[in-house]
């Protein structure tokens, strides 16, 4: 049942005031096997998805992101539904990073692959699916699971942790590197259709793995689709994770996310994220440092257009002495396009010393998109620095004059100044495939009427 | 041999007329220097014979090649052979000069032939260090953003830099000698020296005679009010330099009030 009912007073347009909600139901819920991990998680999900309302535009996350547009009757993708369904683009599936993957889980409608020789990453590495994970390793994925991002902590997380038909686990013992990076791709096509998504990377104490999430589907679809995803990584002690994660749904997509990092003591984290597509999204992104000494970078780069709708919602939450955070937040929007970054750094009372840094600039390139950039602190320590920026601007025409000047055409000119303005970005990711991902991407915006 | 031929050239900034009439031809081989004093409308000059979208032509015509080039854009002007030195070069954040200018390159080759692939990179490189080694400048250059947080002279060897790659037919050099120093003068004179030959002309704007000590004008013309109104050889910039433009003023005083 929904705990809240909303009555609607009577207005002469028909304009509903709220979401009324999803048609899924408890029956739903994937019963899970094996250990009864995920069976127990998926329950206590639901139980928080009853409990929580959706959100409307008076809670203050979502002020400026309305969902009252949102569809109500999503279906569940069937077993093997992927067969029937556009396939995925083999682009996606080359490595973004190195020339090889250590390893490679696609989750499709009604379906997974698994393409992993256990043999290529060192012994005690857990790579696997969340059905195998629970029956195979029910101590580690069981003290993992849920443990970062709480289910109970918004009507989206709670749906996408009870609906998920699987995830990816990845574990990665005490003192272990991963030399070869790890991927994923959500792949998300269809009409109609709900994906939800759930990935849990955990590094023990001193671990080392570079690993490529990503969430695609093609374009062109003429009903709405829903994806809900759960991004939780666990950083321990001294461990080292570089995580790319990027977002290319397709532009009939509404997309809601909850990430987490937790950061231990001087542990890091290099989190960098790209988003194109889907027509509306919501996301949480944290970042938690925990430990003292823990440091976290967050690169963020997104390019807007047509009707689209992006809103990420950023903290960086210092929470020990000695820690230091640096995120950059860069965006492009053309059309009638809009996006959202509202970003928080939060430090703790105890957490002296430490260092914070929030930037996020965009760049307007037509006279009906529009950037709302929110920074915001909130120290609650007095030895701290903390420094945040925040710019909307749009392309000076004296620079396109000046590459005019030079016999660069107008077309050219704009795009060399767009790239130029997303180089401090580009500068922060160590990938080749994952700049030449976002130059490939800028070039597609700019060529798009 | 080409020649830009200027003819009764008027100009609107924000709707004030700053070129009223302007008359004159430089042919390529040729260098001329432009004299005046401030607000007679030089820069304006060279900002319109560039294409800048902010100076309104409103009447005359600029022939070069067989073309009108006021109906021209910028690139197409400058795929023609026309070059502008800015007074005030803007910086372009995130893109490096080595990037830029294999881009402008590019853009020349490929408006010359719609099949070009480009420049091949190490041609590129060759290319780019002799020209910075000429200009006497480190090859760092290449790696930082363009012109930003470039000193004064720094812009202004890029500016030349950016010229003497694209080795253009025609290149208008808007105040280049402002904010520099004597040595930053004399290296960038030399670039300049270093381009001339019988395929290239320029059109010096300068407002001391100080620059053409450096580099030699065929012919010296002095603008005033938004046309020129006197011309003659290298004698009349050292006249100028002695007396001031108040005879030229004087002289003129009909066309002034």
């Amino acid at each position: 049942m929904t705990t809240k009912k909303v009555v609607t007073r009577t207005q002469r347009t028909r304009r509903r005031t709220q979401f009324e909600g999803f048609n899924f139901t408890r029956e739903m819920v994937v019963p899970g096997d094996g250990s009864g991990i995920l069976a127990d998680f998926h329950a206590r999900a639901w139980d928080a998805f009853e409990k929580l309302s959706y959100p409307t535009t008076k809670d203050e996350p979502w002020r400026r992101t309305d969902i009252r547009g949102l569809d109500s009757d999503f279906q569940l993708p069937a077993l093997d539904a992927y067969l029937d369904l556009p396939a995925i683009p083999s682009r996606l599936l080359k490595p973004l990073v190195g020339d090889q993957h250590g390893g490679q889980i696609t989750l499709l409608p009604g379906g997974m692959e698994k393409n992993f020789e256990p043999e290529s990453v060192p012994k005690g590495v857990i790579f696997t699916d969340f059905e195998t994970a629970s029956r195979a390793y029910p101590k580690e994925f069981g003290k993992a699971l849920g443990q970062i991002v709480d289910p109970a902590e918004g009507k989206f997380a709670a749906l996408t942790a009870a609906l998920a038909p699987n995830g990816v686990f990845v574990y990665v013992p005490r003192g272990v590197q991963v030399k070869e990076p790890l991927h994923s791709l959500v792949w998300a096509a269809g009409e109609s259709l709900a994906h939800f998504s759930h990935l849990v990377i955990w590094l023990e104490e001193g671990a080392e793995l570079t690993y490529v999430h990503e969430v695609a589907s093609p374009n062109g679809a003429q009903a709405q689709t829903l994806h809900g995803g759960i991004v939780e990584l666990y950083v321990g002690a001294g461990a080292n994770l570089r995580f790319v994660e990027l977002q290319s749904l397709g532009d009939a997509v509404w997309n809601f996310t909850h990430e987490r990092a937790r950061v231990e003591q001087d542990g890091n984290v290099d989190w960098i994220f790209g988003a194109i597509g889907t027509r509306l999204t919501k996301n949480f992104s944290d970042l938690d440092l925990a430990g003292k000494g823990a440091n976290g970078r967050m690169s963020g780069f997104y390019f807007t257009d047509g009707q689209q709708l992006l809103d990420h919602d950023t903290q960086q939450n210092h929470f020990a002495p000695h820690t230091t955070s640096d995120l950059l937040f860069k965006g492009a929007l053309k059309g009638e396009s809009r996006s959202v970054w509202q970003g928080m750094i939060y430090v703790a009372p105890d957490a002296q010393q430490t260092d914070g840094y929030q930037a996020n600039r965009n760049l307007i390139l037509s006279n009906n998109a529009r950037a709302d950039s929110i920074p915001g602190l909130e120290i609650l320590a007095d030895d701290v620095r903390c420094t945040h920026g925040a710019t909307v601007g749009k392309i000076d025409p004296d620079l396109v004059f000046y590459l005019r000047s030079r016999g660069i055409p107008n077309e050219q000119a704009e795009r060399l100044v767009v790239e130029g303005f997303f180089d401090p970005i580009m500068q922060r990711i160590p990938f080749d495939g994952v700049r030449n991902r976002f130059q490939e991407a800028i070039q597609e915006k700019m060529d798009a009427q | 041999m080409s020649e830009l031929v200027i003819k009764d050239l008027h100009v609107n900034v924000a709707g004030n007329e700053i070129l009223k009439g302007l008359n004159l031809t430089v042919r390529q081989g040729e260098i001329h220097a432009i004299m005046g004093p401030n607000g007679t409308g030089k820069s304006t000059l060279a900002y319109a014979l560039m294409g800048h979208p902010n100076y309104d032509v409103t009447g005359g015509e600029v022939w070069f090649k067989g073309e009108n080039i006021l109906e021209l854009e910028p690139d197409e002007r400058s795929h023609l052979g026309l070059f502008l030195a800015f007074q005030y070069p803007v910086s372009i954040p995130g893109v490096t000069v080595a990037n830029f200018l294999r881009t402008a390159i590019n853009a020349h080759r490929k408006a010359a032939d719609p099949e070009d692939k480009g420049i091949k990179i190490p041609q590129f490189r060759t290319m780019l260090k002799e020209r910075m080694d000429m200009l006497k400048m480190d090859h760092a250059f290449a790696g930082r953003y363009l012109n930003e947080g470039f000193s004064g002279g720094e812009k202004k060897r890029a500016e030349i830099l950016q010229m003497a790659t694209l080795q253009p037919e025609i290149a208008i050099l808007d105040e280049t000698d402002s904010g520099l120093d004597i040595d930053a003068l004399r290296i960038v004179s030399e670039g300049v020296n270093a381009l001339r030959n019988s395929e290239f002309g320029a059109l010096v704007i300068t407002h001391y005679q100080r620059i053409l000590n450096y580099i030699q004008p065929d012919y010296v013309h002095v603008m005033l009010d938004g046309r020129v109104v006197e011309s003659g050889g290298p004698e009349l910039a050292l006249q100028l330099e002695e007396q001031g433009y108040d005879w030229v003023r004087e002289k003129h005083s009909s066309v002034v009030a």
